[in-house]
């Protein structure tokens, strides 16, 4: 092995002095929330880098819904789980559907329904929430599951449908025509032949709108409101009105709310990077 | 074959009876259909039920006669012109350093899309737990290294603001890290190894290469970033909730302040203030991605 050069010393040196601040600014406040979840409560507020007697105790607390504001714990976990499937299964119907008729089947107007999309895409979601939650309530949806569904479908499918609709133009049209020589209907040829080659787009969406329902925030502290509807990041949020809330335990729930959408990027990063990135800035 | 099909594919649209459709395109009807429809129920009704609510100019009298009012567009402008530049040049900077080729650096670049990749409301809380006064971390470590206590972070307006673009910043940081890294990616290596055999300096090579082939990309980045950053609920909310004192409240929860107190017309009304800002920006953004 050969001695690194001076100049190569330096260079890595460089890199280091960037990269060590980096991996600490990126890891504060994720570790800060660890420490607080294996701490036992004496240790949580003595400011301690790591407790003297890291413990899971309150993970067990959290899983055996032993505290007032935990008390619906699994309900609401069972909640945020059911509506992030949900609006990951809609936009993806949605949205997939409106890409091909747009892109393959040439519906008339389709360019405009595109544009309305994109437009959709723009409004800042808070600007949005403010009429969406006084319209949910002219529908008799408030405080229903379908509200949150429903607004999160319409939040994502702008995005899904501008992103599938770049990946569809992408396939050759020479497939659809060979299918229409051999006798294929268009939903044939969406079925067994678009589908299959845009699976992996369609994994990139369909990750990309169960994650923004589960991560969503606003939208579900606005239009749910009972401790049995509401999602996790709300129970969450829940926490901060009680003066003496149990900070222990309240980022011991953040911790295990947080795990499934980081767990399900990596598993898809993937697909994530290269569907997303690719739709997300044409230059 | 192929001619006769798609000969009668095209003769059909302008046959004499002009409403006849090809069955194709009444199949992509029927899938354009839901979306429309979603679209219709929960995008066009509610913006123009909202606009109806704001159409009475006492409303603007009235939020102009809001001294929180005037506070939030001012927050709002701050966090957009110092928020977005520093976090865009960071990621700039950044991008640079993420394509560099060590094995070391592609294990950092997975942690650090971190803060992307976890939902917002446990990371923010766990900020804002950090810096209270009394039990937080921060002040904590501050008292055993100095003997002293440290400031009350969340209770100067102005020392929150910025606390709150920080977490904007250190949320939003790795998407648009990541989104420049595809540009660097994208310039040709050739024109590198070029300049390096001509002595190019480190400048030099970011000025005369980088840039010109990125400034496009970055300007569109810069701009929905604004796009994006204006509807930025939580960063503010669930860091200051908007106080001290309503001091450090942006449009985005000015609005949701209006509508908890059941003043759903001035909650629109500031929304449609905002309008002026956001109306270019997506004409703009528009126009760039829809070419």
């Amino acid at each position: 092995m050969k001695l690194p050069t001076l100049r190569q010393t330096t260079t890595e040196a460089r890199l280091l002095l960037i990269g060590i601040p980096v991996f600490i600014w990126t890891m504060i406040p994720i570790y800060h929330m660890f420490v607080f979840a294996i701490s036992p409560k004496e240790d949580a507020f003595s400011g301690k880098l790591w407790p003297d007697h890291p413990t899971l105790h309150n993970f067990e607390i959290v899983f055996r819904q032993q505290h007032y504001f935990l008390r619906d714990f699994w309900v609401q976990f069972a909640n945020s789980t059911v509506i992030a499937a949900s609006v990951g299964a809609l936009t993806l119907v949605i949205a997939t559907s409106a890409a091909f008729a747009i892109s393959r089947l040439r519906v008339p107007g389709g360019r405009i329904v595109l544009n309305l999309a994109l437009f959709t895409y723009f409004i800042p979601a808070a600007f949005l929430a403010v009429p969406m939650y006084r319209t949910m309530g002219n529908y008799g949806l408030l405080n229903t599951s379908w509200a949150l569904i429903l607004a999160m479908v319409t939040i994502a499918s702008p995005y899904a449908i501008w992103v599938l609709k770049q990946a569809s133009d992408k396939l050759p049209v020479e497939l659809d025509e060979a299918a229409v020589m051999d006798g294929a209907t268009s939903l044939q040829i969406f079925r067994l032949v678009y589908i299959p080659l845009m699976m992996p787009s369609l994994v990139a969406i369909g990750t990309y709108a169960v994650l923004l329902a589960w991560n969503e925030y606003l939208y579900a502290f606005l239009l749910l409101s009972n401790d049995h509807d509401i999602t996790l990041p709300v129970a969450l949020g829940n926490f901060l009105s009680a003066d003496d809330s149990p900070w222990e335990l309240l980022m011991t729930t953040g911790f295990i709310y947080a795990l499934p959408p980081a767990a399900i990027y990596y598993a898809f990063r993937r697909y994530m990077v290269g569907g997303l990135t690719a739709g997300a800035v044409k230059s | 074959m192929a001619i006769t099909i798609s000969a009668s594919d095209h003769a059909a649209p302008v046959a004499p009876r002009a409403a006849r459709l090809s069955t194709p395109q009444v199949w992509g009807i029927v899938m354009v259909v839901p979306y429309l429809l979603v679209f219709l129920a929960f995008v066009v009704y509610p913006v123009c039920y909202g606009f109806w609510l704001a159409r009475s100019p006492s409303n603007y009298v009235a939020l102009a006669h809001d001294p929180i009012f005037a506070r939030a567009a001012v927050n709002t402008l701050i966090f957009l012109v110092i928020g977005i530049n520093v976090k865009m040049l960071i990621a700039l900077f950044l991008s640079g350093f993420f394509v560099q080729s060590r094995s070391w650096i592609k294990w950092l670049s997975v942690i650090f899309i971190l803060p992307w990749a976890v939902p917002s409301i446990p990371t923010i809380l766990s900020v804002r737990f950090m810096l209270n006064p009394e039990w937080g971390m921060v002040n904590q470590l501050i008292f055993k290294f100095t003997g002293e206590d440290g400031p009350n972070w969340l209770n100067d307006p102005a020392v929150a603001l910025s606390m709150a673009i920080g977490v904007h910043i250190w949320k939003s940081l790795p998407f648009w890290t990541l989104i420049l890294m595809t540009g660097r990616l994208a310039i040709s290596q050739d024109l590198f190894e070029a300049a390096d055999v001509d002595g190019a300096s480190w400048w030099q090579k970011f000025r005369f290469i980088t840039w010109p082939s990125m400034q496009a990309l970055y300007l569109t980045c810069t701009l929905l970033s604004m796009i994006w950053t204006l509807g930025d609920f939580n960063s503010v909310y669930l860091l200051t909730g908007g106080g001290p004192a309503d001091l450090t409240h942006v449009l985005s929860t000015l609005g949701i302040r209006y509508l908890r107190l059941d003043q759903l017309n001035l909650a629109m009304a500031s929304i449609v203030c905002a309008m002026p800002l956001v109306l270019p920006l997506v004409y703009f953004m528009m126009k760039r991605l829809s070419r």
